[in-house]
């Protein structure tokens, strides 16, 4: 990761009328890396694709691609491409005309634009599919389509939007690995945005956590995911435990604020000698049952804290006495601001 | 009181509600009650009255009796093309296109503003803008042109004014569309009919560019297209089935209008004319009757030669 950044925000903002839906963001994505925006819907995070894209100019700030000013220039002189949310296929051209659109736009021959259209739709999988219409495929399929058509003119960044959304949950897993395998293989820079942290800790490089129109965290999805730098962040990403810093001294902690992933916490039947583990005496309030595992909320005294404890193990209901138990060294604290 | 307790009323049975019961098991019921009475209307008013008048169409008139002589031939359909009634068929097709063509034009961009862009305010303005003219009579408004138009008219006094005198007089001294006034010429019931029928190119046209998604043009730009080439390969191509639909209206109102022509351009005949007059003051209803399938037909071919260039992939 060196050389020109392959995208630069500097205290960009972009407001809707009062609202700032990005609000003076900075940001730097290196060249060939798999860049996630995490936040939840309205935080901001399409706004600034959208700003990468063209579509949206900033109101203020600066924005590089490549080391090129950004501002002011149209979508079409970018040398950036997006798979769109809802694809945005041409229904009045076949699959293959979709694919080579952007070869077609270059003046590229239809000799050419066939065979290079074709070489993509293999890349993605649908080879043999280059007379039909988009309407007659499935979603995952026009999916594929999406971002052949996106690849073929071979972007400098591939931009793309909350592009698993409307697939079931098991295709979305299988499009989760081709899609990092593909960013492998073609080492395009992607820049993925959703709003599904299990998506984004599962496929980036690196991970930008947004909430109201600002970055609240970037880091590896390892560093969001363990050693986050929010409230909002560690409730965000997975549902970590957050004790305020009161609660915390009850425990019998430092004064301030923690994080303590679920999966961390322990729950034993009856207290027991645990050498090393800080316990407390609960109340099971409530367990959602998640197959593998369950999701078990027990209330200690006024103190709220959840537990993820495998499938099998204790049988819990809400009013069972437990202990729960965590190693002191699991515990992350965080800035009390936000 | 807790939740479950709470007392919610069952819905009061009545005749209404146990007929939307029989209709829930019986959807070919409901169906056929819908479509029923349109398609019997359809059927038999239009349909019928249309195969009447095509049978019409191949009766012939006696010469000396001035009598229908109610025996199949196909002498009628040739007195169509004799040269004085071809005529009348070349100028209101000519006619008919002229119109369609330059109520596209003026109607896209028109069109493409209300879909794209108004909102609001702006949107509901528009739909009043534009069926305004439809709220008066078709006569009024045809005569109110005549007065715009006539020499005497605020047009010329205009014209007059700008000192543009010296090119309306060129434009009116072309050959066969000119005349001695906007109001005594070609030129003059063209304007009338574009006025006329620009709302009904306008409203499908609109129609389709709002089904346009602003994805799909986004999506073109991203991929490099200018908006020239956006307008072109995804604009275009997904309005057209409004543009044909709008020209539909365009074209068969400009061939069917007997009254516009009659008050405002020159004493020639279009097919609404000649209708007119053959099954009125004439008499020759076949060949009033073989006038009429004149339009039909031609529609059908400019619908088949819209089909074969695209006009509908997209529909």
């Amino acid at each position: 990761m060196n050389g020109t950044p392959a995208v630069r925000f500097e205290n960009v903002s972009r407001r809707f009328g009062d609202i700032r839906a990005v609000d003076a963001v900075s940001l730097l994505v290196e060249s060939g890396e798999f860049f996630s925006m995490l936040g939840p819907s309205g935080s901001g995070k399409t706004t600034c694709l959208r700003l990468i894209a063209g579509f949206e100019q900033p109101d203020s700030g600066h924005i590089e691609i490549f080391g090129e000013t950004a501002e002011g220039v149209p979508p079409y002189r970018r040398s950036v491409n997006t798979v769109f949310q809802d694809y945005a296929l041409f229904p009045h051209m076949s699959v293959g005309d979709n694919v080579a659109y952007g070869l077609m736009v270059r003046g590229v021959s239809k000799a050419d634009r066939r065979r290079r259209a074709h070489e993509m739709l293999e890349l993605v999988k649908l080879s043999g599919l280059e007379d039909r219409r988009p309407a007659a495929l499935s979603g995952g399929q026009r999916q594929r389509v999406a971002l052949a058509r996106a690849l073929v003119v071979r972007p400098k960044v591939l931009l793309l939007d909350e592009p698993l959304g409307a697939l079931d949950l098991k295709l979305r897993e299988q499009m989760q690995v081709e899609l990092k395998a593909l960013q492998r293989e073609v080492g395009i820079t992607f820049i993925y945005v959703t709003h599904d942290q299990g998506e984004a800790l599962s496929m980036s490089d690196r991970v930008a956590v947004f909430n109201q129109g600002r970055i609240v965290q970037v880091g590896t999805p390892a560093e969001v995911y363990e050693r986050p730098s929010a409230r909002f962040v560690a409730d965000f990403v997975g549902g970590s435990n957050v004790i305020e810093p009161a609660a915390a001294e009850r425990l019998g902690l430092a004064h301030r604020l923690y994080s303590l992933r679920p999966e961390r916490v322990e729950l034993l039947a009856e207290a027991r000698d645990t050498p090393g583990l800080r316990t407390a005496p609960g109340v099971v309030a409530n367990v959602l049952y998640q197959g593998a595992v369950r999701r078990v909320q027990v209330d200690l005294a006024g103190i709220s804290l959840n537990a993820v404890v495998p499938g099998g193990g204790l049988t819990l209901a809400p009013g069972d006495a437990v202990t729960v138990a965590f190693d002191p060294a699991a515990l992350h604290p965080m800035e009390a601001t936000t | 009181m807790t939740f479950a307790a709470r007392d919610v009323p069952a819905p009061r049975e009545g005749v209404l509600r146990r007929l939307s019961d029989l209709l829930m098991r019986r959807p070919r019921l409901l169906l056929f009650l819908l479509l029923g009475p349109p398609l019997l209307w359809l059927g038999v008013v239009y349909v019928g009255s249309l195969l009447a008048l095509l049978a019409q169409s191949f009766f012939s008139i006696d010469e000396f009796t001035g009598l229908v002589k109610r025996e199949f031939t196909l002498k009628t359909y040739g007195e169509l093309i004799r040269p004085a009634n071809l005529d009348i068929i070349i100028r209101s097709v000519l006619m008919a296109a002229a119109v369609t063509l330059t109520a596209a034009l003026i109607a896209f961009p028109i069109a493409y503003y209300a879909a794209r862009y108004a909102r609001g305010r702006w949107k509901a303005l528009f739909y009043i803008a534009v069926t305004l003219p439809l709220w008066s009579s078709y006569l009024v408004r045809v005569y109110a042109w005549k007065l715009i138009l006539a020499k005497e008219g605020i047009l010329n006094w205009f014209v007059a004014k700008a000192g543009l005198t010296p090119v309306l007089d060129l434009v009116l001294s072309i050959p066969v569309i000119g005349g001695p006034s906007l109001s005594i010429s070609y030129i003059g019931t063209y304007l009338v009919f574009v006025y006329l029928w620009l709302p009904y190119m306008i409203l499908p046209t609109q129609a389709a560019l709002e089904r346009v998604p602003n994805s799909l043009t986004e999506a073109s730009a991203d991929l490099g297209g200018s908006p020239g080439r956006t307008f072109r390969s995804v604009i275009l191509p997904l309005a057209l089935p409004g543009v044909v639909a709008g020209s539909i209206f365009t074209f068969a109102l400009t061939l069917g209008d007997y009254i516009t022509p009659q008050i405002v351009g020159i004493s020639t005949l279009f097919l609404g004319q000649a209708v007119y007059t053959l099954q009125g003051t004439a008499g020759n209803i076949p060949l009033a009757a073989a006038f009429s399938v004149v339009p039909i037909l031609i529609m059908a071919v400019y619908l088949t030669i819209a089909r074969r260039l695209g006009a509908f992939d997209a529909l």
